[in-house]
């Protein structure tokens, strides 16, 4: 047989798995021979998937191209407007200008977190979004709307991929269009970063400049006014960053004067380190978000280090 | 967010350490780090090698001889790897047809491997792929087009995009399988035709 012989057969099994609505368990079964048969099949297979997947990414286009496609919705790509106006109006005002002055429909409904509270949004279609501490979001999602809008802080996405509603998360002037994806939105003052763990995602900016990043999983995408940069980072570095969807804060090496930036975004009683000594020390272990003394305790009993309450802070020194 | 020296990601990561890798992660690493090079090294294979019928059977030995080597251990970074085992297929496919290579491969050792050139952005990878995609797709016959741009972009079922094209299941599956073969002969072979 020869690669473009084995190329067809792949392309016609993943093509009856992706839309035979009847895909059964003798299907699946039949199938995995198939590729336990020699690795040319699975090779194939894995690229013929690919590309099959790949063609979605032309569903996404659609959604911000009316001229690209039918735009059956009218309501939507009005909202899809007036959202990107909005977003670049954040652009020029940073962060915190970072509102919109009116829901732009009445099916919108907001979400927030305080302070080291972690919540979990379950959808209809089956996506969730976990929300970290310290972040607003709102969401409309309905009549086949897919729409959020991250307001601030942190939020995971898994979500259900529908060629026909795209799933949409815009923040501080960007566009994530996820196509079938897990993925971490974190914002800051004029930029945010998207870290994709599975899936596909694309992020766009809605800048004077028009900028545009295809994610795969491990990329981490960090996107400004105007530039998207992109990074890959491993799974373990990328599960570590993930670690709050669990309450715990992972630190590897990492700078006191980092860990106390992390405890602070989860807890009101905030630790603050005034010698840039202390602060260059390095930590190693997994604690809890919220369990400000057992950090204290471990800046006690590791470096021999003194805290004190000033203020209502509490400060870490030698 | 909390910063990973290099040190410690080399510690913590598995294939560093000679475990064999999962099927699971194997696949990733297939699809999200090989496949992307595959439009440079269709290239490479093309300016090195004039028949282009054997283009996709030395592509496919490539491949397999890329898995083989990453079941022991993901070989990272890829691209240099990848473009080793073409070379070595290239050689192998000198000797065995015993040709020798007049044109722009005076000497068999000295055929160049991309190595240094890290490509352009991924920005720019991303947009060209989009761009890649549009035209690939201008391409197809009209028919295996729509039937592909109902699925895929409007995200109709195969019975509904039956209906609308009025023809048969079985054909809207044929539809389907031909326009996919032709996009992945295209799509990253620079937009052209096999």
């Amino acid at each position: 047989m020869t690669a473009r012989e084995i190329q067809e057969r792949a392309v016609e099994w993943v093509v009856q798995r992706q839309t035979d609505e009847a895909w059964s368990e003798a299907d699946q079964t039949a199938l995995d021979a198939w590729l336990a048969e020699i690795p040319e099949h699975m090779l194939a297979y894995w690229r013929a998937e690919d590309g099959w997947n790949r063609t979605e990414l032309l569903g996404a286009l659609r959604s911000f191209r009316p001229n690209a496609a039918r735009q059956p919705d009218r309501t939507r790509s009005i909202w899809l407007r007036r959202a990107a106006v909005a977003a670049m109006f954040v652009i020029l005002g940073g962060a915190a200008a970072n509102y919109f002055a009116q829901p732009p429909q009445s099916t919108e409904h907001a979400y927030s977190t305080v302070v080291g509270e972690h919540k979990t949004l379950a959808l209809a279609d089956g996506s969730q979004i976990e929300m970290n501490t310290n972040t607003v979001l709102r969401a409309n999602l309905s009549g086949g709307k897919r729409q959020v809008v991250l307001e601030k802080g942190e939020a995971f996405f898994q979500i259900k991929h529908d060629a026909a509603h795209p799933f949409t998360v815009y923040a501080t002037g960007h566009r994530i269009v996820d196509l079938g994806t897990k993925f971490l939105v974190k914002t800051a003052p004029n930029r945010i970063e998207v870290a994709l763990v599975e899936g596909r995602a694309r992020v766009d900016s809605d800048g004077a400049n028009e900028h545009s990043a295809l994610l795969r999983p491990g990329d981490v995408a960090v996107a400004t006014a105007t530039s998207i940069s992109v990074t890959k980072k491993t799974q373990p570095t990328l599960a570590k960053e993930l670690a709050w969807r669990q309450g715990n804060l992972v630190f590897d090496n990492t700078a006191l004067a980092d860990v106390a930036a992390e405890f602070n975004r989860y807890n009101r009683q905030k630790i603050v380190i005034a010698d840039p000594n202390v602060a260059r020390l390095t930590i190693v272990g997994t604690f809890p978000a919220t369990d400000v003394d057992a950090i204290i305790n471990t800046a006690r009993e590791v470096f021999g280090l003194h805290a004190t309450q000033q203020n209502g802070r509490i400060v870490i020194s030698r | 967010m909390v910063d990973t020296p290099e040190t410690s990601r080399e510690r913590d990561d598995p294939r560093r350490q000679g475990a064999a890798a999962g099927m699971a992660d194997l696949k990733t690493w297939f699809v999200s780090e090989v496949l992307p090079l595959e439009q440079a090294l269709m290239q490479y294979l093309q300016s090195n090698w004039r028949r282009a019928e054997d283009l996709a059977d030395m592509r496919q030995d490539i491949y397999l001889r890329l898995y083989e080597a990453a079941k022991e251990r993901i070989p990272q970074p890829t691209r240099p790897f990848l473009f080793t085992i073409a070379r070595n297929i290239l050689i192998d496919r000198y000797r065995r047809e015993r040709i020798v290579p007049i044109d722009g491969v005076p000497d068999l050792e000295t055929i160049a491997v991309p190595t240094q050139d890290p490509g352009p952005d991924r920005r720019a990878i991303a947009r060209d792929e989009l761009r890649h995609l549009q035209a690939a797709l201008d391409r197809l016959p009209p028919r295996c087009r729509e039937a592909i741009v109902l699925r895929q972009v409007e995200g109709l079922s195969r019975k509904e995009i039956a209906l609308r094209m009025a023809i048969s299941e079985k054909t809207v599956n044929r539809h389907l399988c031909d326009a996919m073969n032709l996009l992945l002969d295209m799509q990253r072979n620079a937009g052209e035709a096999p």
